[in-house]
């Protein structure tokens, strides 16, 4: 079974003074959360969509699903964790207590502040992820990246040809991940913030999958911006 | 949802635009996942910039690729199952009319001539804009349908224009379209001869179902047919054209198929004193393409031979993919070239 996850469990810290998580901001009229969701509903190949949100606003996200979207037979909105992590660790839980685990099962996780992927990055994270067993979705560093541990002076210049930005979704075979995941220590758990270091550091290969830089996290108001101005810039040839 | 559209820009530029659209919607529409993209030569008369600097600031910018299939993705009144694999019309009329077809009604929009065509992450299409491609005929056949459609809509046109001596056809022109025209012709009136005329010999090579292939500066002084049907389309239209004139008998038809960027002289004495009628057809409707599905099902041999106009097919996942497909179609003579749509 193939399972997407839209982790949602932000509260928007980053985008200064509003009243609700940037995910339910609406771009054209209609919560960043719900195209992104649409974007996965229109591949039929997931059994499930799992949204994971905060508890107080699970009746919330019902609530946009049903008046923006047609079918949400499919999707299931479900409380969020402590931290990214564990808030996939929720999500797989709710598989493994309502569906059963099968060796091949693999999880698309998925940012829902970012409304922009394509049918192509969905595509080959699930071929990935199938084939792979972990999958990042990455696009090419464009700034040259500084390493500084003490924030006030470089520690290292790492060659930028070998350097990446992450971006999602991070794809995963589920068995694997729980595997791993338990297996941390806590304080293990508490430093990852990244689900695919999950696998690095227990020695397994993560594929990459291409990004694209529209891609974009939509986290502070400079983003929101950007993603304003590229739906916005359209004619009207349609 | 925001759809990602791809358009050209200017010539030889494409970009990305963000396009939002609503599955929630009165409207009876079907999102459909674009497969296999076939280039025209009317997309790369766009691609290249040969429309002229007015058209193109005009059109511009516009996703271009009017030929393609896809599958079903999402129908919200679950009339066709998610997966079904379609023939995307691109003639979308906005009014129908007894007389004239919806490819003539000038309210029609066409897909990729001023309004966005078949080159985006998701196309939605009304439900009467799809036809179901039938199991056992290959996707990259059925994305070429639309030219398919062309060859019938002009001999649709015809049949119920011409008389009924339909001895012997000529059809001008050893591209694409003249190779559909005529493998049209011989299926249909398999005891009439189709006669193909043209001007390369390796291109006339691949007619071989034809009863007779003539290169245009050979032709017998003393042939005769009944009926023309012009596919060669821009200067070269008139050379065939007047040739076809030569050759006809009077009171024939002469289908004209193929476009001209420019207007062409015609011996119009000639086709004064023979009683010429000439028939004009341009694009097709979903008629064309419902007999044209129907047909590739009842003769199984037909998509074979469509099958001999693959060129190349080129995978794309990236904008500079899609350059790299139309440049390599406009250095490739013989076939379509098709884009496997991974983008």
């Amino acid at each position: 079974m193939i399972y997407a996850e839209i982790l949602a469990g932000g509260k928007g810290s980053r985008m200064g003074n509003i009243n609700m998580p940037k995910q339910f901001l609406t771009l054209n009229n209609v919560p960043i959360i719900i195209h992104t969701i649409e974007k996965f509903l229109l591949n039929d190949r997931f059994e499930k969509i799992l949204v994971i949100a905060p508890k107080e606003w699970i009746n919330h996200t019902y609530n946009i699903l049903n008046k923006h979207i047609q079918e949400i037979d499919r999707v299931i909105v479900i409380e969020g964790g402590y931290d990214r992590n564990d808030s996939i660790m929720s999500g797989v839980k709710y598989i493994e207590d309502n569906f059963g685990l099968n060796e091949d099962d693999i999880i698309v996780t998925h940012d829902s502040v970012r409304p922009f992927l394509t049918h192509r990055i969905i595509e080959e994270n699930i071929e990935a992820a199938l084939k792979f067993g972990a999958v990042d979705t990455v696009i090419e560093a464009i700034d040259t990246i500084i390493q500084s541990d003490d924030k006030d002076v470089i520690t290292e210049i790492p060659i930028r040809d070998t350097m990446f930005q992450g971006q999602t979704p991070q794809s995963f075979n589920i068995k694997k991940l729980v595997k791993h995941y338990s297996s941390l220590l806590e304080e293990e758990k508490k430093i990852l913030t990244d689900a695919c270091k999950i696998f690095t550091i227990k020695g397994d290969k993560v594929k990459l999958v291409k990004g694209e830089v529209f891609n974009i996290k939509i986290t502070t108001p400079y983003d929101f911006k950007v993603a304003k101005a590229f739906i916005q810039g359209w004619d009207s040839n349609d | 949802m925001i759809n990602q559209v791809y358009r050209l820009v200017s010539p030889r530029q494409f970009e990305i635009t963000y396009k939002d659209k609503t599955l929630l919607t009165n409207e009876d529409f079907v999102v459909i996942r674009p497969l296999y993209l076939s280039i025209c030569a009317a997309d790369q008369r766009y691609y290249t910039g040969s429309r002229g600097k007015e058209v193109m600031r005009k059109k511009l910018p516009m996703s271009l690729i009017h030929e393609g299939v896809g599958k079903v993705v999402y129908d919200p009144r679950k009339m066709l199952p998610v997966g079904t694999m379609v023939v995307m019309i691109p003639n979308s009329p906005v009014e129908s009319d007894d007389i004239i077809a919806e490819n003539y009604l000038t309210t029609s929009k066409f897909l990729s001539s001023g309004y966005d065509g078949f080159m985006q992450d998701y196309v939605f299409l009304n439900r009467n804009r799809l036809v179901e491609v039938p199991n056992g005929i290959n996707p990259i056949v059925a994305a070429m349908t639309e030219l398919f459609t062309i060859a019938m809509h002009a001999i649709t046109r015809f049949e119920s224009k011409s008389h009924n001596r339909r001895d012997t056809f000529g059809v001008w022109g050893d591209g694409n379209l003249g190779f559909i025209t005529s493998l049209i012709l011989k299926k249909k009136y398999k005891d009439s001869k189709v006669i193909i005329f043209g001007k390369t010999e390796y291109k006339l090579n691949n007619f071989s179902f034809v009863d007779e292939v003539y290169e245009i500066d050979k032709i017998p002084e003393d042939l005769i047919i009944n009926h023309g049907f012009e596919c060669v389309g821009g200067k070269g239209s008139q050379y065939a054209i007047n040739q076809i004139i030569d050759c006809i008998s009077p009171e024939g038809t002469i289908s004209i198929l193929g476009v001209s960027e420019y207007p062409i002289e015609l011996n119009t004495r000639m086709i004064l004193e023979k009683g010429i009628t000439m028939i004009g057809s341009s694009r097709s409707g979903r008629e064309d393409f419902v007999m044209s599905i129907d047909f590739m099902k009842a003769y199984p041999e037909v998509v074979d031979y469509l099958q001999t106009l693959i060129g190349e097919v080129h995978e794309v996942k990236t904008i500079s993919d899609i350059n790299k497909a139309f440049e390599q179609d406009l250095k490739t003579s013989w076939g379509k070239t098709i884009m496997d749509w991974k983008i």
